[in-house]
């Protein structure tokens, strides 16, 4: 049953990240990006964490994807849709991709892991996974924390310095 | 039980489908998609690892990557607009005023 649903989820996922990166109009694109990380977060639910799905949808497919089509539809893009879409050296791009997956396949097939941690499914569903990670985020992680939160702060003043209009 | 290296293999395909489009594309926003379908395949392959070595150091990480990807859309969206202010053109191929 559940390969039943890694696999509907790992189709969706691989044919609309394709459809992101090749369709003509930028807001299709946009749109295939948001069935694509709506399925991710159910990737994240069948791995037991399910704060990390809601932080999926509610981050990426409603902060960042919103932010997309806000920039998009700010600029004007219709000559965009006859335009050429890839650039010159696209084959060379195509012949390093599938250079580098054929060796990510090869190299990653019937790899296991023999190291065990101290948070097993079990003890993870016990004290449900928000309560873990949180745990964890507070204690030994709080630096990182609140690094990110300036990071973000720097993240909200620099958006706007770039953005504005210069005042004479 | 699903094997680990199903997941890695999404993870892996995800990330090359981003590297094509951020090499090939030439419109600036779809290669700022790219960048995120790239953090995607990365974050499925920590999610995966952290789930199947019963550690959290992983999910942590992508709670970490998440908030920088959200810095770095706005970031980037903010130059793109700042781009289209003095150029109408959404193609990096024709932006070489560094070029000399």
């Amino acid at each position: 049953m559940l390969e039943f649903f890694f696999g509907y989820l790992s189709l969706v996922i691989i044919i609309f990240s394709l459809l992101v990166v090749l369709s003509k109009n930028a807001i299709h694109s946009v749109l295939y990006m948001l069935v694509m990380f709506f399925h991710v977060a159910g990737i994240y639910l069948l791995l037991q964490a399910e704060f990390l799905a809601a932080v999926q949808i509610i981050v990426y497919a409603g902060a960042i994807l919103v932010l997309f089509l806000f920039a998009i539809m700010l600029l004007n893009l219709r000559e965009e849709l006859s335009a050429e879409q890839l650039t010159d050296g696209w084959p060379a791009s195509l012949a390093v991709v599938a250079g580098l997956l054929l060796t990510l396949m090869l190299s990653l097939g019937g790899f296991t892991t023999t190291f065990n941690g101290s948070w097993s499914p079990e003890k993870i569903k016990e004290i449900t996974f928000t309560k873990a990670l949180g745990q964890a985020l507070y204690t030994g992680y709080i630096l990182p924390f609140e690094v990110a939160s300036i990071i973000l702060l720097v993240a909200i003043v620099g958006a706007i310095v770039l953005a504005k209009r210069r005042l004479n | 039980m699903i094997p680990l290296h199903w997941y890695l293999w999404l993870g892996s395909i995800v990330f090359c489908i981003g590297i094509f489009g951020f090499l090939a594309k030439r419109n600036i926003i779809i290669m700022f998609l790219s960048i995120e379908l790239m953090l995607n395949g990365v974050n499925i392959s920590l999610v995966a690892l952290s789930h199947y070595m019963q550690d959290l150091r992983g999910e942590i990480l992508v709670f970490f990557i998440i908030a920088v990807a959200a810095a770095e859309a706005a970031i980037g969206l903010a130059i793109v607009v700042s781009l289209f202010r003095n150029r109408t053109s959404p193609h990096v191929d024709e932006i070489r005023e560094l070029k000399g």
